[in-house]
C-alpha cells in the first residue's frame, strides 16, 4: 500500500508553531458554568491567561436599593449559596453595627451555632466538587450526603433547605426549637464520620495528591496584595482569621485553632478546609454548652424587631409598629459603614451607606471569591491545562458572590 | 488602634485631606483624587501604616444630593499591624458628575485590576493608567452604567432577540398534577375533544377550549 | 385486574404489539441523556438531587453528558443572566432532534425576584421549554415531580409547556400523617 503522505509537500508536515487560543467555559463542566477562561497555549502549557466572570451577574447591589434594609436578606442568602446562614449572619450583623445595637447572648450562641454549620456544608461542596472534577465521585457522594444532614437541621430550624432566610435585624427569625441542641449533637459526629470517611478515599491516593501538590503556589505577600482572605489566604501561611483577630459574636469565648497552611499550594487550601470543618465541630460543641435554653433571642427595640404576631393581630399598638417597619423599613442612621465577618470563602464584607431613611443609599458587598478568583490568572499562568481544574476548584468560585 | 494611620496621614499630606471622621468606628479620609495615588503609595510604605492587606475598592453615586457626584472608596488593611483605614476622594466634579477619573491603583496593590475595572463597569469611573480597563461584570454590548442612580434597574439590554409568539402558560398551568394520578395527563385531552362530563372541570382550572 | 393479561413464563414465547411511537416514547422516557447548565444556587439542590439520597438515577436520567450533542435533556439549572443567554441559545442549538428543556427553579422559569437590568426572566424568552419546576431553590421532589411530568409528555409526544404544581398530599390527615416538625 501507498504511504498516504507521499503527496504531501514537507511545509504541511509540520505542526503550527503559533501560539493556540482555547477557549475554556463558561457552559464547561469544571468551570461551574459561569467562568470563561480563554487561555494562550504553547504545547499545553498556559502562556496567557484571560479570566472572564459576570456570567451570574444578577443585579444584587442595585436591588438592594428597591427595597427596605430588610428586604436584603434573600438577596443575601443567595450570594455565597453555599452558605447563606453565615451571610445572613453578616449582614445582620453590618446593620446592627450601625444601629449600635447588640443582640442577645442567646442569640449570639445561636447564630455561631448555624453560622458554623453553614461554614461546614460550603467546605463540603468546595472539597466534594473539587474531588469530583478529579474525577472522585464518591468522595463527592460522602459529602453531599453529610451536607443533607446538615441541611436537615436547617429546614427543622428556618424552614428552608437551602435559602433560609433566616437572620433579621437585631435577631433570628425564630427562637431555636426544643430540640435543636439535640438534633445538632447527634448530627454532628455523623457527619464528621463521613468528611473522613470522604477524605481517607482522596488523602492517600497518589493521583489526587500529584494533582494537587504544588501546583499553583502563591506567594504570601501577592496574596495579601490580591486581597485574598479566608482560606485561600491562609494556605499561603499568613494567619489571618476574621474569628480570630476581629472577634465578633461570641467567638472570643471559644477555644478554637486556625488551621494554617505552608506552601499555600492546592493541597494546602484543600486541608485547610478539612481541617476548619472539624475546627468548626468544636466551636459548635463549645457553644452548645453555652447556649442558654431560654431567654430572648431579638433585641428589645420596637423600632427595630416585629411584634409577636398575636400582639399585631389583637392591639393597634402591635398593628402600627408591625405597619411601621413592614412599610417604611427600620430607620437607619445615617452614615456609613464597614462591616466584616468571616463567612466560607474569606472576609465576607459589607460597606453600606445609609442616608438615614428606611431604604439603603448603597450597599456594597466585598465578596471574598471576587478577590480570590482575580488570582486565578496569576495562578494558572505557566501551568498545564489539567491543573486549571483543580486551582479553580480549590479557590472556590461562588459565582453569586462572585459576579455579585 | 488606626488613629496613628489617620495622623499620619493628615501630617503628611495636610491641606490634601478634606475631612477625617470614625463613624461607627471606622477610620475614614477623605482626600483630594490628585493625591489619591501618593496616598496609596504612602500608606503602604510607611512603616506605620504599612497597609500591605487590600480590601476593598469601590465607588458610592451621590447622585444630585453632592458634587462632585460620585466617591471613590478605597478599605486597606495591615497585616501586621492589624489596623484598618478607609481612604475617600471625590471625582467627577463637572456637572452631572460628568468624566469622572482617578489615578489607578494597579501597580500599588494588583488585587485592585479587577476592582477597578468592575467600579469602572458599574459606575463608569475611569481608572487612569490600569492597563487593562474594560468591563467586567456586564458584556461589551452594554451601554451605560447600571450601578448609577438615573440607570433604570429595569432597563434590560438583551444580546438575543427575545422569542414571540409561544405559548403562555395559565398561571397555574395545565391540570396537571404528578404523580399520583398518573392519568390526569389524559384527562384534560379527552376533555378538550369535548366529553361533556369534564367541560366544567377544565373550566375550573382555566383551561380554554378551541 | 385484567384476566386478558398473562405474564409469560420462562420457557415460553410469545410476542407484544405496540405502535412505533409507543415504543420510542416508551424507551426516549426512561434513557434521558442530560446536560445540566448549571449557573446558580439551584446547582446546589442538583448536587443533592444527583446524589444518594434523592437519586435521580432511579428514574434513567442520570447520565449527564457534557457536550450538548449527545444529550436530549437540557437541565437549565439557575439564573440565566443576559450575558448568559447567548449561550444557552447556542447549547440549545447544538443539541439533536428530540430535545426537551426542564426549567429549574423560578429563575430559570421567569426570572424570579430579579427582576433587573442584568437577567433574562425566564428562559423561555430565549429557548422553548417543556416543563417548569417552581421553587427558590425547589425541593428535590419537586424536580423529581418535574422529571416524571416531563416523562409523561415523552411518552404521549405532547410538547406544551407544563408547570410543576404545589398540590396537597394524598393521604388525608386523620390517616396519622407523620408531622414534619417535631412537637416538642
Amino acid at each position: 500500500m501507498e504511504p498516504l503522505d507521499v503527496e504531501l509537500e514537507d511545509g504541511e508536515l509540520e505542526l503550527p508553531t503559533d501560539p493556540m487560543l482555547l477557549n475554556m467555559g463558561p457552559s464547561h463542566p469544571a468551570m461551574h458554568g459561569t467562568v470563561r477562561i480563554v487561555v494562550e497555549l504553547s504545547g499545553e502549557t498556559i502562556n496567557k491567561a484571560d479570566v472572564q466572570i459576570g456570567y451570574l451577574h444578577r443585579g444584587f447591589e442595585k436591588m438592594c436599593e428597591r427595597g427596605t434594609w430588610s428586604q436584603v436578606f434573600p438577596y443575601v442568602d443567595r450570594l455565597n449559596y453555599a452558605s447563606p446562614l453565615l451571610n445572613n449572619v453578616a449582614f445582620a450583623l453590618a446593620v446592627e453595627k450601625m444601629l449600635g445595637v447588640t443582640v442577645p447572648e442567646r442569640c449570639q450562641h445561636y447564630r455561631v451555632i448555624l453560622g458554623e454549620l453553614a461554614r461546614i456544608c460550603d467546605h463540603l461542596v468546595c472539597s466534594g466538587a473539587m474531588a469530583m472534577e478529579l474525577g472522585a465521585f464518591t468522595p463527592f457522594l460522602y459529602f453531599v450526603k453529610a451536607r443533607d444532614l446538615i441541611w436537615d437541621i436547617f429546614e427543622e430550624e428556618t424552614g428552608a433547605r437551602l435559602t433560609n432566610s433566616f437572620g433579621r435585624v437585631g435577631g433570628m427569625a425564630h427562637p431555636p426549637t426544643a430540640n435543636f441542641k439535640e438534633m445538632v449533637r447527634t448530627t454532628l459526629p455523623a457527619v464528621l464520620d463521613l468528611v473522613r470517611d470522604g477524605e481517607n478515599l482522596v488523602l492517600e491516593n497518589r493521583i489526587f495528591l500529584d494533582r494537587l501538590e504544588d501546583v499553583s503556589v502563591m506567594s504570601r505577600a501577592d496574596a495579601l496584595a490580591l486581597g485574598w482572605t479566608g482560606v485561600v489566604l491562609r494556605s499561603t501561611g499568613c494567619n489571618y482569621d476574621v474569628r480570630k483577630h476581629h472577634p465578633y459574636l461570641t467567638y472570643d469565648q471559644y477555644d478554637f485553632d486556625v488551621p494554617i497552611g505552608q506552601r499555600g499550594d492546592n493541597y494546602d487550601r484543600f486541608s485547610c478546609r478539612q481541617h476548619e470543618m472539624k475546627q468548626s465541630a468544636r466551636i459548635i460543641d463549645q457553644a452548645l454548652e453555652m447556649m442558654a435554653d431560654d431567654g430572648p433571642v431579638n433585641v428589645d427595640d420596637p423600632r427595630i424587631v416585629l411584634p409577636p404576631k398575636d400582639e399585631v393581630y389583637n392591639t393597634i399598638e402591635g398593628t402600627i409598629q408591625h405597619f411601621k417597619i413592614v412599610m417604611e423599613g427600620i430607620k437607619v442612621p445615617a452614615g456609613e459603614c464597614y462591616s466584616y465577618t468571616e463567612a466560607g470563602n474569606g472576609e465576607l464584607g459589607f460597606y453600606m451607606v445609609s442616608d438615614g431613611s428606611g431604604t439603603p443609599w448603597r450597599i456594597r458587598i466585598r465578596a471574598p471569591s471576587f478577590a480570590s478568583t482575580a488570582g486565578l490568572g496569576q495562578l494558572i499562568t505557566g501551568a498545564m491545562i489539567p491543573d486549571v481544574v483543580p486551582t479553580f476548584g480549590s479557590l472556590n468560585m461562588i459565582g453569586g458572590e462572585c459576579d455579585h | 488602634m488606626s488613629r496613628d494611620v489617620l495622623d499620619q496621614l493628615v501630617q503628611r499630606f495636610d491641606d490634601a485631606v478634606l475631612a477625617t471622621h470614625d463613624q461607627f468606628g471606622d477610620e475614614t479620609a477623605l482626600i483630594t483624587a490628585d493625591v489619591w495615588h501618593e496616598a496609596a503609595v504612602f500608606l503602604r510604605d510607611d512603616l506605620v501604616c504599612s497597609m500591605d492587606h487590600f480590601i476593598d475598592l469601590t465607588a458610592v453615586d451621590f447622585a444630585d444630593r453632592r458634587t462632585p457626584r460620585f466617591e471613590v472608596v478605597l478599605h486597606l488593611r495591615s497585616s501586621e499591624r492589624l489596623h484598618r483605614i478607609r481612604l475617600k476622594a471625590p471625582v467627577g466634579l463637572g456637572p452631572g458628575g460628568e468624566n469622572p477619573q482617578v489615578d489607578s491603583l494597579v501597580d500599588v496593590w494588583k488585587g485592585a485590576n479587577w476592582f477597578e475595572r468592575e467600579c469602572y463597569d458599574m459606575f463608569g469611573v475611569e481608572f487612569v493608567g490600569h492597563p487593562d480597563l474594560r468591563r467586567i461584570l456586564m458584556y461589551e454590548q452594554f451601554e451605560g452604567h447600571p450601578l448609577r442612580k438615573d440607570y433604570d434597574a429595569h432597563r434590560t439590554q438583551p444580546l438575543v432577540p427575545y422569542r414571540e409568539g409561544y405559548e403562555k402558560l395559565q398561571p397555574f398551568g395545565l391540570p396537571q398534577g404528578m404523580p399520583f394520578g398518573r392519568q390526569t395527563h389524559d384527562r384534560w385531552k379527552t376533555a378538550v375533544a369535548g366529553r361533556p362530563e369534564d367541560a366544567g372541570a377544565t373550566n375550573l382550572l382555566g383551561f380554554e377550549e378551541d | 385486574m385484567n384476566d386478558n393479561i398473562r405474564v409469560i413464563e420462562g420457557s415460553e414465547t410469545g410476542f407484544a404489539t405496540t405502535r412505533v411511537d409507543a415504543l420510542l416514547g416508551w424507551a426516549r422516557k426512561y434513557s434521558l441523556f442530560q446536560y445540566p447548565f448549571v449557573t446558580a444556587c439551584c446547582g446546589m439542590e442538583f448536587m443533592s438531587l444527583a446524589s444518594g439520597r434523592f437519586d435521580m438515577a432511579r428514574f434513567g436520567a442520570e447520565a449527564p453528558r457534557f457536550t450538548p450533542r449527545q444529550a436530549d435533556l437540557l437541565w437549565v439549572v439557575g439564573t440565566v443572566s443576559q450575558r448568559q443567554a447567548p449561550i444557552l441559545k447556542m447549547v440549545y442549538d447544538q443539541m439533536a432532534e428530540p430535545k426537551y428543556v426542564l426549567a429549574f427553579g423560578t429563575c430559570a422559569s421567569c426570572g424570579g425576584f430579579y427582576d433587573n437590568y442584568a437577567t433574562v426572566p425566564g428562559i423561555d424568552k430565549v429557548i422553548p421549554v417543556d416543563v417548569y419546576v417552581p421553587g427558590c431553590p425547589p425541593r428535590p421532589e419537586g424536580v423529581i415531580d418535574g422529571l416524571l411530568l416531563l416523562q409523561d409528555k415523552i411518552q404521549t409526544g405532547d410538547r406544551t409547556p407544563a408547570i410543576v404544581k404545589p398540590r396537597t398530599d394524598p393521604v388525608p390527615a386523620s390517616e396519622g400523617l407523620v408531622p414534619l416538625r417535631k412537637q416538642a
